[in-house]
């Protein structure tokens, strides 16, 4: 299992459009992916668990992957939020 | 035979038998079970089922209502298949050994919850997603059937709750003659739906679902805002004669579809429509408009989810230009702050809203913002008659900056080689008193006004009008109003190629538009509905007449002084209206 910190800058956070982008993104892994926010850990191929989080720009939040392409999948998901989702 | 009131969503009569479509909500207590195989099973059946379902509805309002309405049921079909949700249930049989049927009614409850309680308007719609998901599930767990509002035979008037997209998609429409319902406003689903079908809607009834039963015969009076529940014959008798009465005169409407708006004795003014989003152009054609006196662009942003595009903005802009090649189009430059917020906008709270940061104050802050959209405007302005027009313009210098970053645009676009038009006209909205005031040198900056009457108003008489204490006040006949108007006019007479619009409500109204007619308005715009019956107006009077009106109500005391003498002049003329 892999992990890494990251702190959300678009400006609508993880709402909507960006969250949906998040969750499709994560659902392309076989690995099982998991948010952990405030102690929380919400399945990250959940639309409604993503949504839910109330994750907003600053928030920093750890995305930890455990599986065959555990790499590739915290690697696409960074490049997601490093890119503002592409606001 | 009975009568209820309540609230018209859209005009029309109707007269034919009730169906009365109840959803069936049952009660599902908790129940422990023994065997969780089975209830996972059941759960995942019903989930299958759903999916079927949901599929299907999809289709049909692909093909029906388009894609945008549509995706709703995408959203629905998200839902179904989220983890949490899923294993959210499968725990609560697992581990909890709750039966499949409250297993799904505990979690769809908990997430119905987090997402209901949240302050954004976008996730609180989610909450009826969510719920609406859940009682699928559960009525094909349970093996419940609701009313099939797909067959249906013969003429019926459709008595609900409230509508929801669910109900409304798998509609067979040829046989809805109209729609009462329990709760509702004008703009809630069912309110928007009935317009677009054109037929008669009352909304808010309260009770009506308990008080009619399937097969009733009703009236529905979508021009009063009545429902008649099984009449005597002679209120049949009594409403087939204003039906036809009500068909006639939309045909004496649709004779005008195709003529100018020329007095009697020839003098010739434009009436033009309102509209939201690029769709609403086609009720403007069909009524007989000559194009687009106010393009409310803040829809755009608003039914967005991000920062609308300068490509998405422009093809936008572009579909409503290519509707009317030679009408003018008036595209307001975004007017949110006051009551309307974006998600992805962040701004401060205000004591006072409506006189705070709002409308240009905020695009001359949010100058990036701003750019985009005035660089879409130009490039759509190659394909057709566009106009720019600034809301909430308080003085010259307003108008001065919004000009110079237009100008900044403008030789962007030339550098980058991106065609638009360089004669394109540039206005302003009136509607706060200074600006009214001050319109004599306002003029020498622009191309046209148009006066905004409902903030004009708002501002002149400061008054709240959704404060029912106070609403009373709020009145566009009032004679400070009027002079006003007649001031912006006067200097929009000064100037040569000048003219002066109205995109308020009063502009539709018919006794205030001869008295603006009197007073000299070029052009009037309000919404794609009233077009006709304005058209009929000014069609039947002189302008001479008007201006003679016009220059008496200046000098009453109060707005129903100003409306009764209208009257009585019209009564003197022999005109009907």
């Amino acid at each position: 299992m892999i992990s890494k910190e990251i702190t959300i800058l678009n400006a609508t956070g993880l709402h909507a459009r960006p969250a949906s982008m998040f969750v499709q993104t994560a659902g392309k892994f076989k690995s099982k992916i998991f948010v952990i926010k405030d102690g929380n850990s919400i399945n990250a191929k959940s639309i409604m668990g993503i949504m839910a989080g109330g994750i907003s720009q600053g928030t920093t939040i750890e995305i930890q992957a455990d599986g065959d392409d555990e790499n590739d999948a915290i690697a696409a998901l960074t490049a997601l939020i490093d890119d503002k989702f592409g606001e | 035979m009975f009568i209820k009131e309540g609230i018209i969503a859209s005009p029309g009569i109707a007269i034919a038998k009730a169906l009365v479509y109840k959803k069936i909500i049952v009660e599902v207590n908790e129940n422990k079970i023994e065997n969780s195989e089975a209830e996972i099973k059941k759960f995942t059946d019903a989930c299958v089922e759903s999916h079927t379902q949901l599929e299907k509805i999809q289709l049909k309002a692909v093909s029906e209502l388009g894609e945008e309405e549509a995706a709703i049921f995408g959203a629905h079909a998200m839902v179904l298949q989220d983890p949490e949700f899923i294993d959210g249930v499968e725990h609560e049989i697992n581990d909890n050994k709750l039966g499949a049927d409250f297993a799904v009614k505990t979690v769809t409850e908990r997430f119905f919850t987090i997402f209901d309680q949240m302050d954004d308007p976008y996730f609180r719609a989610r909450a009826a997603d969510i719920n609406d998901v859940g009682q699928r599930v559960l009525n094909n767990i349970l093996g419940i059937v609701q009313t099939d509002l797909s067959k249906i035979d013969h003429d019926v008037i459709i008595i609900a709750d409230d509508l929801t997209p669910s109900d409304t998609a798998q509609m067979d429409k040829k046989h809805v003659v109209a729609f009462a319902t329990n709760v509702g406003s004008r703009t809630s689903h069912t309110a928007i739906m009935a317009r677009s079908l054109e037929i008669p809607a009352v909304l808010g009834l309260t009770d009506i679902t308990d008080t009619v039963k399937t097969g009733d015969l009703i009236i529905v009076d979508g021009l009063k805002g009545k429902v008649t529940v099984n009449p005597d014959p002679n209120m049949i008798k009594d409403y087939d004669e204003r039906k036809i009465k009500y068909h006639g005169y939309l045909k004496e409407l649709e004779t005008l579809k195709d003529l100018d708006a020329v007095t009697l004795d020839g003098h010739q003014v434009e009436l033009v429509g309102n509209i939201g989003e690029p769709n609403d152009v086609q009720g403007i054609v069909k009524n007989g408009g000559v194009g687009v006196g106010l393009y409310r662009t803040e829809f755009l942003y608003m039914n967005s989810e991000t920062m609308p595009s300068e490509e998405k903005q422009t093809a936008s802009y572009r579909s409503v230009l290519e509707t009317f090649p030679n009408g003018p189009v008036i595209i307001r430059t975004l007017d949110i702050g006051g009551d309307k917020k974006l998600a992805y906008l962040t701004m401060a709270e205000e004591l006072n809203p409506f006189l705070g940061l709002r409308a240009i104050r905020l695009c001359l802050k949010e100058v990036d913002l701003f750019k985009t959209q005035l660089r879409a405007i130009l490039r759509a302005s190659i394909y057709g008659n566009a106009h720019i027009m600034f809301p909430m313009i308080s003085s010259v210098t307003e108008v001065r900056q919004a000009k110079a970053i237009l100008e900044t645009c403008m030789l962007e676009l030339k550098e980058e080689g991106i065609p638009y038009n360089k004669e394109i006209k540039v206005g302003v909205m009136i509607e706060i008193p200074s600006a009214a005031i001050t319109s004599d040198i306002i003029a020498k900056e622009v191309d046209f006004f148009s006066i905004g009457t409902n903030d004009l108003c708002q501002y002149t008489l400061a008054v709240d009008r959704m404060n029912q204490d106070v609403s009373y006040l709020y009145d566009p006949f009032n004679p400070s109003i009027l002079r006003l108007v007649k001031q912006v006019i006067m200097a929009s007479n000064s100037k040569e190629g000048l003219f002066t619009g109205m995109c308020g409500e009063m502009a539709g109204d018919p006794i205030a538009a001869i008295i603006l007619l009197g007073l000299g308005l070029h052009e009037f715009s309000m919404s794609a509905l009233s077009i006709p019956q304005i058209k009929k107006v000014i069609r039947n009077i002189r302008f001479d007449d008007a201006k003679v009106i016009a220059e008496e109500v200046l000098n009453l005391e109060t707005g129903e002084a100003v409306i009764d003498h209208v009257h009585e002049s019209l009564k003197k003329l022999k005109i009907n209206i």
